[in-house]
């Protein structure tokens, strides 16, 4: 018997592979169909829908305040930042007034879940390049911030701490003391990040140039966030439509204008200190006052439709409700800021090596239940 | 520009546009065999310069089936929430807008595995979440029923 020989030229074949739905740089069961040639990515098609709950049709047969708990299931990271804005949709709807409490409270606990969430994407994006150590870095800092939030909300990762009408119940008397204490500790701990990886060579080499995108894609493929913001889309809903105490505060829009992963890392970093320098602000102000305005048990919003835009951690998030005047909604849309940002990912990262892909894709910082909802 | 000024705008652009006010945005809403054009103009004149889709929602609103798609411009800073629905449920078929914006593809997607919304010149028609081969029906349209996979509660 002979054995037949078959040469493959594999860098003019397509060669087709998998990345997922279990890979440990996907940062969860997400499914990357990727066409290759040779090394280089050609085509990349994501699969999603293995983590798809159906929430948008759940939604449909629960109340308001049932619906604020499944948002938080999206991006987990910023959990408070995602029931925020169910809570502002529904209180804008009924034209409810909240106390100024609430809103410094929401504020402070929103900027602390961005900062938290930078930290785990840093720690992660290290090591999706191969530097372990940062993992242990960002994870010690950003238990700092879970204390915080466990002590005032009873909750680590998920705060629940949202109603409509403001909060569940009343901070912690620790709660100022503790963010007081955690700024110059976070102030002092921050240019380690930078001594860390931010001037590494490897780090710089594989980041720099790569998965570049213009502001006029950034713009059409709806990447916001810090993934928008790299490419010098000013895209800020803090900035752009003040919610809550944003219009209060003095903080910079952080613009990058080279729109590669290093644009979007340093983005980041820099949103970090403006998040230190919004938090400085607002927690030795919060006003004296309720905590929550009284609601009714049950709450129907008047019949017609509602938008309310909120800057979560990775970009714009967005809540559509139809309402028919019932206690359950006739439609509820959750705009999510990962399912723009992974479209845009084969736009970024043809054209470049494989192992530039995981680098683009950290960069991008993606939280998969968020995308498939 | 002021939500006044626009609609000023609006109906200078689209002469008898029927424009209302139901949220915090002006709503156009347009037939199905104008939403490739209107939808042009809007993003091509400079004046109204829609260029960043930042929501698309299919909807299924008494009898109708629809998307809704929330315009903001960049550079103007103005909004708009533009409507389009169709009363054909056995075929529903709209103009795709992923050549005008490309955020619109993987939405488009979305809106035709939960809705069953085709859209014409749509480079990949397919669904998005649920299994391509196996899933029967549309589960967010209103009429949708599953005994298996959907808890009714009372």
């Amino acid at each position: 018997m002979t054995e037949e020989i078959v040469q493959h030229d594999i860098e003019q074949e397509e060669y087709l592979l998998n990345m997922g739905p279990q890979h440990p740089s996907t940062h969860g069961v997400l499914r990357l169909l990727i066409s290759l040639k040779g090394e280089t990515v050609a085509n990349i098609e994501p699969h999603c829908g293995y983590i798809h709950r159906g929430i948008e049709k759940m939604c449909e047969k629960l109340t308001y305040q049932q619906i604020i708990h499944l948002t938080d299931r999206l991006d987990y990271l910023s959990a408070h930042i995602n029931n925020e804005a169910v809570c502002l949709l529904v209180e804008d709807a009924l034209q409810i007034e909240v106390p100024e409490r609430v809103k410094y409270i929401r504020t402070i606990i929103s900027e602390l879940s961005r900062l938290a969430s930078h930290e785990l994407w840093w720690c992660a994006f290290g090591m999706d390049m191969g530097a372990l150590t940062t993992y242990f870095y960002g994870l010690r800092d950003r238990e700092k911030i879970l204390d915080i939030f466990e002590e005032t909300t009873g909750g680590r990762l998920l705060q629940s701490y949202n109603c409509p009408g403001g909060l569940m119940n009343d901070i912690h008397p620790n709660f100022q003391k503790r963010i007081k204490e955690f700024i110059p500790y976070f102030r002092k701990k921050l240019p380690e990040y930078d001594e860390l990886l931010t001037g590494n060579v490897i780090m710089q080499e594989r980041t720099k140039g790569i998965g570049p995108i213009s502001k006029e894609d950034v713009i059409s493929w709806g990447v916001t966030g810090p993934s928008g913001r790299g490419s010098g889309f000013a895209c800020d809903v803090r900035k752009h439509h003040p919610y809550s105490a944003y219009d209060k505060v003095q903080f910079e829009e952080i613009l990058f204008t080279e729109g590669d992963s290093l644009a979007r890392y340093k983005v980041r970093i820099a949103e970090m200190w403006e998040s230190l320098k919004i938090l400085e602000q607002l927690v030795d102000n919060i006003p004296e006052g309720d905590y929550a305005v009284k609601m009714k048990p049950i709450i129907k919003l008047p019949e017609g439709e509602y938008y309310q835009r909120v800057e979560a951690c990775r970009g714009e998030f967005g809540v559509y409700v139809i309402s028919s005047g019932e206690k359950y909604p006739v439609r509820v849309k959750l705009r999510s800021p990962n399912f723009s940002n992974l479209s845009a990912l084969n736009r970024m990262a043809a054209g470049f090596k494989i192992a530039d892909l995981v680098a683009v894709g950290g960069s991008l910082d993606l939280v998969i239940p968020d995308i498939d909802r | 520009m002021t939500n006044e000024q626009l609609k000023e705008k609006l109906l200078q652009v689209f002469p008898g546009a029927v424009i209302s006010e139901t949220t915090q945005y002006v709503t156009l809403t347009v037939e199905p065999d104008k939403l490739h054009e209107t939808a042009a103009a809007l993003k091509g004149n400079p004046e109204l310069h829609f260029d960043y889709l930042f929501c698309q929602s299919g909807t299924d609103v008494k009898e109708a089936l629809g998307v809704s798609y929330f315009l903001e411009s960049t550079d103007l800073r103005h909004h708009l929430l533009l409507k389009v629905s169709t009363t054909n449920r056995e075929n529903p078929v709209l103009d795709t807008v992923c050549d005008i914006w490309e955020t619109a593809n993987f939405n488009e997607r979305e809106i035709f595995d939960m809705f069953g919304i085709t859209f014409k010149n749509h480079p990949d028609m397919r669904r998005m979440f649920l299994d391509e081969e196996d899933w029967v029906g549309y589960p967010l349209r209103k009429d949708y029923v599953d005994e298996v996979n959907i808890i009714e509660r009372n």
